[in-house]
């Protein structure tokens, strides 16, 4: 349905390179990377409003690439909602209506449909400025669902709204995927990634990183960047060097861990579940054949526990109980052993 | 509660900073309020029932209206462009639109009249046209909206850049053209500081009298008829045309703000 080729773009010190991804009818596709990588730019040019410097843009087997914004068939709703103040809810939702020169009866219906879809039929004859954020972004999306877009992009739709406003605008934004509605949505938030992609595209250093489905991004990242994204904290890539079929040797940044698996020589990627090891100050006897010297440089209280960072040459984080902090009195500098077993590391 | 001047933190410089408003204000007003209260009711009631008078306030409001809203179908396209678009020697142009405001205006008067007297470009038109531009109110017009019209472009300008870009790419997202977007976004957003610059452009071009002067001495013109009678019948005939005349501007000026200050706009 939409196919981006190659895009770039470099406005002053901001740059975007080689983007390249495509999006099939009916697809709630999520571009998923930090702030300040460009998300919005992207956005920006597939719907026309910024020119590409190199690229192209093919909509439902078109070349969009210079066509004008009015005649796209997209749909974008920006993060601040950018409502016209000096128009009501209702007033804003028939706006793209009016553009259309559509009978006012037609105009009323129309009103009416996308208010009752996004559950703000009660708000219409509000004045925009005393909309909560979660109202204003219904309202948003509403109008721009009134220009009956091909493809709906989202700029970090659910980003200021409160965990209540959150999840049924999650709830909502399923709900017209569900119906038809193909959709891109940027976002910073993995958990948002999760909870509403079918297909991700990770953006990082500029250019896209990664693409796949959820399960395929979080399950095997391809970058430190992507893993972290899914939480896992113990990313690292290295040689495999096999000892025999089911033991290896993975080798990074001059550490060598003893790993289980069946995976072949070469460069990959390992990652190592922070739950999975253990913090001791003496090496003791167990089924661990990884015991690795550091020096603890960073404590953090989670929901879980306590993570620990230990430098053993690379950082690494342990994930461990609050009794089990209290007991070992763990402090920042403090020289501590980590163990894990071969089979706790995955090669990915 | 802070920026207020409670009795506790009245320092030396806020009392200096009192003292120097006072001055300011009293500048202002102690001539005018002179000129009022030098002005016996009977002067004044017989300069607004003097039809010479009547007829010349009314003339020079409307003719500095006239020029006022046929310059601001240029004028606020203009102040939009300076507003939204970059291009070359957008600098320079913006110091030539405040040149009619630091010129003396009857060296703009004079300006003015090369090129719309008889035998001028503009003159000849005019006069294939069938009037003249000189002794009339097209001429007086004119020669208002010169040194008047950077009020409106200024204020219209700045009324436009306070109106969030954004506003206007959601719109044309949402299938409007540029012109669209313009009347219906960008213009009613900024239309409180474009209504303050056409009432400035309007208050400045009826006080207008070194330019309109050069021009036109008649039809006479308010300012140019309360310096005929300075001149022939001296200060006590000419004062109450003058009162009368601010009186009747501060009245309109007072119910504009007004209206004006009602209405949202990307300002407030």
């Amino acid at each position: 349905m939409l196919k981006l080729n190659n895009i770039s773009k470099k406005l002053g010190d901001f740059t975007i390179e080689n983007i390249s991804f495509s999006v099939e009818k009916g697809d709630y596709f999520v571009l998923l990377g930090e702030s300040g990588v460009g998300k919005t730019v992207l956005l920006e040019i597939i719907i026309g409003l910024i020119k590409a410097d190199g690229g192209t843009i093919h909509f439902e087997g078109n070349d969009i690439t210079k066509e004008k914004i009015q005649n796209r068939r997209i749909g974008l709703v920006y993060q601040d909602q950018s409502l016209f103040p000096h128009f009501s809810v209702k007033e804003n939702i028939a706006y793209p209506l009016k553009c259309r020169n559509l009978k006012k009866s037609e105009i009323e219906a129309e009103v009416h449909t996308f208010a009752t879809q996004t559950g703000i039929t009660h708000l219409l004859n509000r004045d925009t400025e005393t909309l909560s954020l979660g109202e204003a972004q219904r309202t948003a999306l509403a109008r721009t669902l009134a220009t009956h877009p091909d493809l709906l992009l989202l700029d970090e739709p659910l980003a200021s709204l409160d965990i209540q406003a959150k999840a049924e605008m999650r709830s909502l934004l399923r709900k017209i995927n569900a119906d038809g509605q193909t959709v891109i949505h940027v976002t910073h938030d993995y958990e948002e990634a999760i909870a509403l992609a079918k297909n991700i595209a990770v953006l990082e250093n500029r250019t896209v990183v990664q693409t796949g489905t959820p399960n395929e991004i979080f399950q095997h990242p391809k970058s430190e960047f992507v893993a972290n994204f899914a939480g896992i904290k113990n990313f690292y890539q290295g040689e495999l060097i096999k000892k025999s079929n089911n033991i290896g040797f993975f080798k990074t940044a001059g550490v060598e861990f003893e790993v289980a698996t069946s995976a072949e020589n070469g460069h990959v990627n390992l990652i190592l579940p922070g739950e999975a090891i253990t913090i001791s100050k003496e090496i003791s006897e167990s089924s661990a054949r990884n015991h690795f010297r550091g020096e603890i440089k960073d404590i953090e209280n989670v929901r879980l526990g306590v993570e620990v960072f230990v430098n053993i040459g690379v950082n690494m984080a342990v994930l461990i109980t609050e009794e089990s902090m209290i007991k070992m009195n763990l402090k920042i500098k403090d020289k501590v052993i980590i163990n894990f077993k071969a089979t706790a590391a995955k090669i990915i | 509660m802070s920026k207020t001047m409670s009795r506790k933190n009245i320092s030396y410089f806020n009392l200096l900073l009192i003292f120097a408003g006072g001055c300011i204000l009293l500048f202002i007003v102690a001539p005018l309020l002179g000129m009022f209260l030098n002005c016996s009711g009977a002067d004044f009631m017989s300069a607004a029932n003097d039809s010479k008078v009547q007829s010349s306030i009314l003339m020079t409001l409307l003719v500095s209206m006239a020029g006022t809203l046929f310059f601001a179908i240029l004028a606020i396209p203009f102040a939009y462009l300076l507003a939204r678009k970059e291009f070359p020697f957008k600098r320079f142009i913006t110091g030539i639109i405040d040149l009619p405001i630091i010129i003396p205006h009857t060296a703009a008067g004079i300006a003015l009249l090369g090129v719309l007297a008889r035998g001028s470009f503009a003159g000849n038109i005019a006069e294939k046209c069938g009037f003249s531009l000189i002794n009339s109110y097209g001429g007086i017009a004119i020669a208002m909206a010169f040194v008047s019209v950077p009020f409106l472009i200024n204020g219209a300008r700045d009324g436009f850049l306070a109106v969030p870009e954004k506003l206007e790419k959601t719109a044309l997202t949402l299938g409007a053209s540029p012109s669209r977007v313009f009347f219906t976004i960008s213009l009613p957003l900024a239309w409180k500081s474009v209504l303050s610059g056409l009432i400035m452009m309007w208050a400045r071009g009826l006080s207008e009298f070194g330019a309109v002067i050069v021009i036109a001495y008649y039809p006479m013109i308010t300012p140019i008829l309360i310096w005929d009678r300075f001149n022939t019948h001296g200060l006590k005939y000419s004062r109450p045309v003058a009162a009368l005349f601010i009186f009747i501007c501060l009245m309109i000026f007072i119910i504009l703000r007004l209206l004006s200050g009602k209405k949202k706009d990307a300002k407030t």
